[in-house]
């Protein structure tokens, strides 16, 4: 006999599923007009929701609808989602819709988000990484309604996610499987698609959309601002860190020091002979600034997260190197790819905006609650990481307290850099006392500072005065000397001990620009393979097409 | 945006090297960067330097970069004005090093 119960989630999902049968106008097609009657009827209130905001892709007209919907019959939702990036993603709290959050990051909405939460008009659940909310998913942070976003659907509800797949796949298995509804809005209805994402039977209804889904150009950086400060800082990360320990696998984030990094391989570490012994495998975007190093023969393979826009063509002419499907064009997926960027990676190097006096680095000010992202997952030590490359190896050799915890068995380590400019604009400080997390984890009653890297993760700190080794250093005393060998003129820097930092440079644990034979009078804007956004559509072939606001000539 | 000028001598600290009795002029007061002038002019051994800068509260670290930068070059007698727009400490050092190359060009030294 069937426990009783046991098929409650399933009866509420057909009972739901049934009730919005009359909006369907043929197939799994709904009518634009009718979605915010369907959201009022699929959706009930304390309901977790998972409104599609990634990176990149937005399901913004879903979120606009939720919106306006009646506030007597819709309240107190949960939403769940990765990234809060529209004013409309709040906008649903301010009128009541929904109350509480769970979310990866929120970058634009940073500052609004803070207020709400001080205000009362949001319940702040977790801030998390992209995998660790995807985990959750799976476990007590479910969706009951997921609101996505496609290209293309056909009628029977089959969705073309292409280019832009990133977050689609996972949010949409745990809400499907887990007896949930799942809502996408899609760009356009089609007979036949270029090929099935999802497949049809995973999706309840589909919506065409007044107009196409927002995606954002974020990984795109005209080589064109790059400064000499920039160019110096990625000779000295090729020679210091990425020739040293040869790594080979890798992520770049956004920004232009790695942008800059992209620029000077084929010059640069051409000169050095680097090509096939670095940077061969990365997990990222496909930046458009890498083009130059594609068609110069240094990359074997790129697994992105999400696309970018002008990118298409390219991408789908060089399917030896990306992720494509079928059809051609790309396949990104978020999921997959922070797997490979947290387990599969050599070394994480990216910017920050503060590193404290331990060597602990946060993007958080105190008014600003802008999440994690992916960073995190890449930016550590994977603890259940067991295959080993020689970068890790080597990393793991020079760890001055690995002996201290495992004796003589040998374990390796991830390559975690940050690049730091001592000075921001205006002169505020890249190093700091106490991290500004500190005043935001109290302003916004976050229970711990919401801290992007820790510092017993962090491997090296690059600034324009040198690079610092920190994981070769055997007390938190010396790495704390190093991180102040490399601080520059801020108050970190300047209490240096001389002595000290000569010391540091001895052990190799610091080292200069000069130690590392780099001639700083050669670091200007002659190095980049590229100077500005239409030598990079050159090197391309004319299949890089970027957008409007980058086209400056 | 209001500039404020800040004034410094740097006394002398034993040997010194001075540049040739001329103007030398290096960068250009663009976005986040910087302008110098330096010229030989005597002061008995010590180092002059105005710098225009539109950043405020920050006289000491101006010092701090100025005087190590003397002190590592063995400067003395020069004059340097600095048009700064911005530019971070690095960038100073980094453009008072390529006045000075350029100043000393054909010096000798």
């Amino acid at each position: 006999m069937e426990p009783t119960g046991m098929q409650t989630l399933n009866r509420d999902r057909v009972a739901r599923v049934e009730a919005a049968i009359p909006l369907v106008k043929t197939g799994k097609v709904v009518e634009s007009a009718n979605t915010v009657k369907l959201l009022e009827t699929v959706i009930r209130p304390f309901d977790m929701v998972n409104i599609e905001g990634d990176n990149q892709k937005q399901a913004d007209y879903l979120s606009e609808c939720l919106c306006k919907v009646d506030t007597g019959v819709i309240h107190d939702l949960h939403i769940v989602q990765s990234a809060i990036t529209l004013p409309s993603h709040l906008d649903i709290f301010e009128k009541g819709v929904a109350k509480k959050i769970d979310f990866s990051f929120s970058g634009p909405q940073a500052d609004r988000l803070a207020k709400m939460i001080r205000t009362g008009n949001i319940e702040l659940g977790s801030i998390h990484t992209y995998l660790e909310l995807f985990g959750r998913y799976f476990m007590d942070l479910t969706p009951r309604v997921a609101l996505t976003a496609a290209y293309q659907a056909d009628k029977n509800g089959n969705l073309y996610t292409g280019f832009n797949t990133e977050d689609t796949p996972v949010v949409i298995e745990a809400t499907r499987f887990k007896q949930g509804i799942v809502i996408a809005q899609v760009n356009e209805i089609v007979e036949r698609l270029p090929r099935v994402d999802i497949p049809g039977d995973w999706v309840d209804f589909v919506i065409q959309s007044p107009k196409p889904f927002y995606v954002e150009p974020l990984f795109t950086r005209d080589p064109g601002l790059i400064t000499d400060v920039q160019i110096l800082k990625a000779m000295m990360a090729i020679k210091g860190i990425y020739a040293e320990y040869g790594v080979q696998r890798l992520n770049h984030g956004i920004g232009f020091d790695t942008a800059a990094i992209e620029l000077l391989l084929p010059t640069y570490g051409e000169e050095l002979g680097l090509r096939g012994k670095i940077c061969s495998y990365f997990a990222l975007n496909p930046h458009p600034t890498l083009i130059p190093a594609i068609e110069s023969g240094w990359v074997k393979s790129i697994h992105c997260f999400g696309g970018e826009l002008g990118m298409e063509e390219y991408v789908r002419r060089r399917s030896d190197v990306f992720f494509t499907g079928p059809d051609g064009s790309l396949r990104s997926n978020r999921a997959f790819g922070q797997v490979a960027g947290h387990y599969a990676l050599d070394m994480f190097i990216g910017g920050t905006l503060q590193i404290d006096k331990y060597g602990n680095s946060s993007t958080a000010t105190a008014s600003r609650v802008a999440g994690f992202g992916g960073a995190p997952n890449m930016g550590c030590d994977p603890r259940g990481r067991r295959h080993s490359s020689p970068a890790w190896l080597k990393c793991g050799e020079e760890n001055g307290i690995q002996k201290q915890l495992t004796g003589d068995l040998p374990r390796g380590k991830r390559l975690v850099v940050q690049i730091q400019e001592t000075f921001r604009e205006k002169w505020a400080p890249g190093f700091v006392d106490k991290l500004d997390a500190w005043e935001l984890a109290e302003n916004a009653g976050l229970d711990i500072p919401p801290v992007m890297i820790y510092g017993d993760d962090l491997t090296h700190i690059l600034t324009e005065e040198g690079i610092a080794y920190l994981h070769k250093c055997s007390s938190l005393e010396q790495r704390m000397a190093a991180v102040r060998a490399v601080a520059g003129y801020t108050e970190i820097g300047l209490s240096a001990n001389e002595r000290e930092t000569k010391e540091l440079r001895a052990k190799g644990i610091v080292k200069t620009p000069e130690d590392l034979d780099i001639d700083v009078s050669s670091a200007n804007r002659e190095l980049l393979a590229a100077k500005n956004v239409r030598e990079l559509v050159d090197w391309s072939g004319g299949l890089y097409n970027p957008p409007a606001r980058f086209r400056n000539w | 945006m209001a500039l404020q000028t800040l004034r410094f001598l740097l006394k002398p600290m034993g040997k010194y090297v001075s540049v040739p009795n001329e103007w030398s002029h290096t960068g250009v007061v663009g976005s986040g960067d910087m302008e110098v002038l330096m010229r030989h002019e005597k002061l008995d051994g010590a180092v002059s330097v105005t710098v225009r800068t539109p950043v405020r509260g920050f006289d000491e670290i101006w010092e701090k970069v100025l005087a190590r930068f003397v002190k590592e070059q063995s400067l003395g007698d020069v004059s340097i004005e600095i048009n700064d727009n911005n530019a971070t400490p690095y960038i100073v050092s980094m453009r008072l090093k390529q006045a000075l190359s350029e100043a000393m060009e054909g010096s000798g030294l």
